[in-house]
């Protein structure tokens, strides 16, 4: 096929990964990470600008569950119709940068440009999330925790491409949260934040609960502990005395401009049982009006 | 930068294409050349003159740039131009024209006064219009979700949240908000009335022209060479070779091109900067070299191959280091590092410390604070026969001139400064930054010379607010009144001067507040370190001090068991008492009536906070409600220094009277003040008066934009010179006294309907060269005394005052801070434009809540706007404004400055506000979050 009078804002699939096959040429998404990056050095003569792809962007659901186009941006998430179990994506979605940068950040490039502050990981990692690679030599399948193995760094070979996520089919009942902390209210980086997803058997025994914190740690990672100590009970519990802050020592948090270490760990802690509590409320099974009424918040 | 290499296959891919990039720009069908990969805030500027949108940052952190892509808003500097292949491309530029829900906009925020430098209205109005098509009627949280994205310095935004709420509300012919204006040139009553400011349309139209805006198309583009560290010495490789190797560069020049003194300052005995260092850089992001050559060709350069050896030497960054080691001299004359110190004293401070009742000390510290204005530092520099003229921003045209003379060893005369419009200056703009490498390039080249900073270079290389540490000690007796106070203050001016001195003479000043401090010693130190220049920003240190002082009295007022404004109302200045300089003033004190003024607010938030307080304990909750309060003062005009105004008024055959009015607006609005003064005191509306300048060319030294002085000290000028006109008028038509004047096209009728009214037809009298029939030029220098060396003495003919109190809530578990509502008391004297001081105290407000809870410039580390943070959308929240008028003698109509007192109040209240509310005493600032939990634990633990 000769593609000498292809119009470049429609590339196929194929026609990026022939590129990628063949050259170094920096791709180009949302532009929100790298034009800031870039600086004040002279654009390339090329780039990859993979949101000319259509079949690259939008949300599809089939019986493995919901697919996510790489370069589906938050706006489409945020004004997609998805059931409760995205709204924890759907909120991290709505704190990303501002509607400028909502309007034109990829939720591929999020995961690619893999700051342990990304916006997006925690929602993700919380839907069980695994992203697909495309090449010429084929596709291949990795679990978000996999695909980003350290900070600004993935899985993605040179000749890859990210070009979907996939996120396992989600009961009715599944509820999800995300909560930012930063030192102002828009256009902020975050200090620390969390995303839960929640769900509970008929008897209101919780059977599936993911919890994850990111910017405190090098990747934001899943409360491993924390997840396998709350499984089983019941939403009318006490499950914010089960939430101790022992149970959250994985994380490793750093000290930078925003926040030191120490204090990212409290407030990591504070965020889980405040989302677990609001995510709690959202249950179906948690419906009625004395539930929880006395596993308010403590104060310390 | 990644380089292509493509194999063949691939290169068919991407160089297939069609040629230009084609879209549809304001309505109109355009093609770009070039590549795919340009900004598109790049080529909209350079290559289709939509000069409207604004680069602020490059980065996506300000949404200056916003533009619509399809009707959805995002920033055109993070779109690749092949990214809008085929689409639809809106700015502000065409939306005025065709999109009557901008047009509707656009009136609000005139109406509302919510443009004020005007270099984020642009943005702001295009991405309020995205909001108004979705949502005609917003409420205030929607306005704020939509536009939080785009970041303004000047006005601490509520007023542009109120001009999308009602924009459906402004009535096409609505004027002013008194409705004076409406009755266009009958209506004479100018001073005191809100009128809209004069040169409000253009910016929000979108035509108004700022530093980066004007340049001619064949100007050559500059770019500076800056050191990697925050100390290095430098040797330079073979520029000759540099320059063969890339093709379009004309130029390179360094210190030894400089014909001139390699020299500049703002305070004549200080003046230590170099225009490009010398062998050895003293701060990181100091320019050492610069290199001109066309713009295409500029762009492209990789400066990363400009041939220098860096060798990075140890730096002095901590100022009590700098102050303790005398074997590295940031400055070899420097002994011990040391600027400069200053000094007020009066009484007997060690005695009234032995005979107090309760005494209370503090240590605070605060950080460099960035001035963060949305317009970085631009403009071009052209050589016109044996004249230079500079065009850009900037706040002190006169002191850029004269800076420029002797860099460039010309008369002043021959150097001629034009200010454009400038996007928020707050003092930064005051000191020489871009214009000497210009000026010299274009000079020694003969051709226009453009530069354009960029928001990493604006941050790492322009002055900032000192950091301060500030020891306070502070007794009072038995009945609560200050009996001694103690303030040492080190003040880290950086490497060069700049207005160090400034600081370390205001400061001790004004650290007692406006309060009377009978026994009082305050000492200020500045000290050089291999930092960013430390400056001039809004208060000149005062509002540094203002923490120590106001937080401590709280201190006191609670070991009293007194009501904390009383406290302060006990101890306000009052007529008749001397202020620690040794000052009395027979009237126009106003702290009291400041305070006064709050007493009704600040009791509803006490009970509201308590109320509110035991709601929370009762339902377990973690947040706590605060108040605070603070006061403030400072004097308008220089310390103890002449600082004259000059103000020229000429009338033209045709009945125009030009003012040559110099007082350059940064966004404040000396612009719209100064011909309300003027028209007041001629007996005209201000529509009859025509602005001129500002341009040393044709409008006489107005001095600089700072101190608090033009409203004040060019105001002045102003009534003097339309009194003046008044009385060569009044001569011409032989009446003995000009009672009233009418203007009706070239004539004028002078004391219409009464026995010796007479008609003057302009158009029959000769001119002068300028055009002029009749001109008048006067000049006010404010009355003050030098002081002694106990810093006794009149350091400014008047004092403006002020009180703030905020309601806030803290998150005690996660030390987050959200503040409810600030109510604002000032003493402006008499306010000639009231809606212009609301915006004032707006902005001011919204620079103290970052100076409190966010901002801090680490050399280094936060030289974009998403590490260093300033206020959003989000983060002011409304404002109750009293404006209070104790006229001052001195002042035109009675009017004080303002433009500085409003940010001293402001983060003093936060911080005793948060001690309030939780306890938590913060005393190293800003109060981030992990700080103020920090404070929570260590507060808790101490009980």
């Amino acid at each position: 096929m000769s593609m000498t009078h292809k119009d470049p804002r429609n590339l196929s699939l194929n026609d990026v990964l022939e590129v990628l096959a063949g050259s170094s040429v920096p791709i180009l998404a949302g532009g929100t990470d790298y034009f800031p990056a870039l600086g004040e050095k002279a654009v390339p003569d090329q780039v990859l600008d993979i949101t000319s792809v259509s079949e690259l962007r939008g949300i599809t659901q089939d019986h493995q569950g919901w697919h996510i186009g790489a370069t589906t941006t938050w706006t489409d998430i945020i004004n997609a119709e998805l059931p409760a179990a995205f709204d924890g994506l759907k909120a991290a979605a709505k704190e990303v940068g501002s509607i400028q940068i909502q309007n034109a950040a990829t939720i591929a490039g999020n995961l690619c440009n893999a700051s342990p502050a990304a916006d997006g990981v925690p929602p993700l990692l919380a839907l069980n999330a695994s992203v697909e690679l495309a090449s010429l030599n084929g596709r291949r399948r990795l679990p978000l925790a996999e695909f980003i193995n350290g900070p600004r760094s993935t899985a993605l070979a040179a000749t890859e491409l990210l070009v979907s996520i996939h996120i396992p089919t989600l009961s009715e009942d599944v509820r999800s949260g995300f909560f930012k902390l930063g030192s102002r209210k828009y256009l902020v980086i975050s200090i620390a934040m969390a995303s839960v997803t929640l769900a509970a058997d008929k008897n209101g025994h919780l059977t599936d609960v993911r919890i994850v914190v990111g910017a405190c740690s090098a990747v934001a990672r899943r409360l491993d502990l924390l997840e396998k100590t709350l499984i089983g009970h019941s939403v009318h519990s006490d499950i914010m005395s089960l939430i101790t802050p022992s149970l959250i020592d994985e994380l490793t948090p750093i000290d930078d401009v925003r926040g030191s270490g120490q204090y990212r760990k409290l407030v990591a802690h504070q965020i889980v049982m405040r989302l677990t509590l609001s995510t709690l409320r959202q249950l179906p099974q948690c419906q009625q009006p004395k539930c929880l009424a006395e596993s308010e918040e403590q104060d310390s | 930068m990644t380089t292509f290499v493509g194999t063949k296959n691939t290169h068919a891919v991407l160089s297939s294409i069609p040629g230009p990039v084609r879209l549809l720009l304001n309505g109109k069908p355009v093609s770009v050349e070039g590549g795919p990969s340009q900004r598109l805030s790049a080529v909209l500027r350079d290559q289709l003159g939509t000069r409207d949108v604004k680069i602020g940052c490059n980065a996506g952190d300000c949404g200056a740039c916003t533009v619509l892509v399809d009707g959805d808003p995002v920033c055109s500097c993070l779109t690749a131009i092949c990214q809008v292949s085929g689409k639809q491309v809106d700015t502000l530029a065409g939306l005025k024209d065709s999109d009557p829900i901008m047009q509707q906009l656009m009136r609000s925020f005139l109406v509302h006064g919510a443009a004020q430098c005007g270099i984020c209205t642009p943005g702001m109005l295009v991405t309020a219009v995205y909001l108004l098509r979705q949502t005609p009627h917003p409420s205030v949280q929607q306005v704020q979700d939509s536009l939080g994205g785009v970041l303004c310095r000047c006005t601490g935004y509520r007023k542009i949240i109120d001009a999308v709420v009602n924009s459906t509300g402004v009535a096409i012919s609505e004027g002013a908000s008194t409705g004076c204006r409406s009755e266009s040139s009958k209506c004479k009553q100018s001073v005191g009335v809100s009128i809209q400011r004069l040169d409000g349309q253009s910016k929000v139209d979108g035509s108004d022209q700022f530093g980066d805006d004007v340049f001619p198309d064949n100007a050559f583009l500059l770019r500076l060479i800056r050191s990697p560290h925050h100390r290095a010495s430098f040797h330079f490789g073979d520029f000759n070779k540099y320059i063969d190797e890339h093709s379009g560069i004309h130029s390179i020049f360094t210190a030894d091109d400089i014909p001139g003194s390699n020299r500049f300052g703002v305070i004549p005995p200080f003046i230590d900067q170099p225009v490009f260092a010398e062998s050895i850089a003293r701060f990181k992001g100091e320019a050492v070299a610069a290199v001109v050559g066309d713009a295409d060709a500029m762009e492209q350069l990789n400066l990363d191959a400009f041939p220098i050896t860096w060798t990075e030497e140890r730096a002095l960054l901590n100022p009590v280091e700098a102050l303790a080691d005398d074997n590295l001299r940031v400055h070899e004359n420097a002994h011990k590092n040391v600027l400069c110190e200053g000094l007020v004293q009066c009484g007997d401070v060690e005695t009234a410390f032995g005979n107090s009742h309760l005494r209370v000390k503090g240590r605070f510290t605060t950080g460099f604070i960035e001035h963060a204005y949305i317009e970085p530092e631009a403009g071009y520099a052209n050589r016109v026969g044996d004249s230079l003229e500079v065009y850009g921003c900037t706040q002190a045209p006169y002191m850029d001139r004269d800076s420029l003379s002797e860099i460039l060893a010309l008369e002043p005369a021959r150097v001629r400064i034009v200010p454009t419009s400038t996007g928020g200056g707050f003092g930064s703009k005051l000191d020489l930054s871009f214009q000497p490498f210009i000026a010299l390039a274009a000079w020694l080249l003969d051709h226009p010379v453009r530069v354009t900073y960029t928001r990493q270079e604006s941050m790492q290389s322009t002055t900032k607010r000192h950091p301060s540490i500030m020891d306070v000690d502070i007794a009072v007796d038995a009945t609560g009144r200050i009996s001694a106070f103690k303030f040492e203050g080190v003040f880290n001016t950086g490497a060069y001067a700049s207005w160090g001195p400034t600081v370390a003479n205001r400061v001790p000043v004004h650290a007692s507040g406006p309060y009377w401090t009978p026994n009082y010693r305050a000492h200020t130190t500045g000290v050089y370190t291999h930092s960013a220049p430390a400056g001039a920003f809004r208060g000149f240190g005062v509002p540094q001090a203002a923490i120590a002082q106001e937080c401590v009295f709280d201190e006191l007022a609670e070991k009293l068991a007194m009501d904390r404004l009383a406290f302060r109302k006990l101890n306000a200045l009052d007529n008749n008492q001397p202020t620690v300089t040794g000052q009395t003033f027979d009237k126009a004190v106003g702290i009291k009536a400041c305070l006064e003024s709050l007493e009704l607010p600040w009791a509803t938030a006490l009970l509201e906070a308590s109320q509110f307080n035991q709601k929370a304990q009762a339902t377990g909750s973690s947040v706590r409600r605060g108040v605070g309060i603070a006061s403030g003062w400072y004097g308008c005009g220089n310390t103890s220094l002449a600082n004259p105004s000059t103000i020229k008024v000429g009338v033209s055959k045709r009945g125009d009277i030009c003012l040559h009015q110099g007082a350059v607006d940064i966004g404040q609005g000396s612009n719209t003040v100064i011909i309300q003064i003027f028209a007041e005191a001629f007996g005209v509306s201000v529509d009859n008066i025509s602005l001129v300048g500002a341009d040393t060319a044709i409008t006489p030294d107005a001095g600089k934009t700072s101190a608090s002085r033009q409203t004040f000290v060019s105001g002045n000028a102003a009534k003097l010179s339309a009194l003046a006109l008044r009385k060569i008028i009044a001569r011409r038509t032989n009446c003995k006294e000009c009672q009233s004047i009418d203007i009706e096209g070239s004539v004028i009728t002078i004391n219409q309907g009464l026995k010796d009214e007479a008609n003057l037809d302009l158009a029959s009298l000769p001119s002068d060269e300028e055009g002029y029939v009749f001109k008048a030029e006067e000049s006010y220098n404010p009355p003050t005394k030098p002081l002694d060396e106990n810093g006794q003495g009149i350091p400014y003919a008047l004092y403006g005052y002020a009180a703030q109190m905020v309601s806030l809530d803290v998150d005690t578990l996660l030390g987050t801070v959200k503040l409810q509502y600030f109510t604002a008391a000032h003493d402006v004297g008499r306010a000639i434009n009231p809606q212009l001081v609301e915006g004032q105290i707006h902005g001011g407000i919204a620079q103290g809540i970052g100076l409190a809870l966010m901002e801090e410039f680490i050399p280094g580390r936060t030289e974009n706007l998403h590490d260093y943070l300033i206020p959003t959308i989000g983060d002011v929240p409304p404002i109750e404004t009293i404006i209070v008028e104790v006229e001052d003698p001195h002042g035109p109509y009675g009017a004080k400055g303002l433009g500085e007192h409003v940010l001293i109040p402001t983060a003093p209240a936060i911080l005793n506000a948060i001690t309030h509310a939780c306890g938590a005493k913060i005393r190293d600032l800003p109060a981030t979050p992990d700080k103020v939990l920090a404070a929570i634990h260590s507060n808790t633990e101490g009980c």
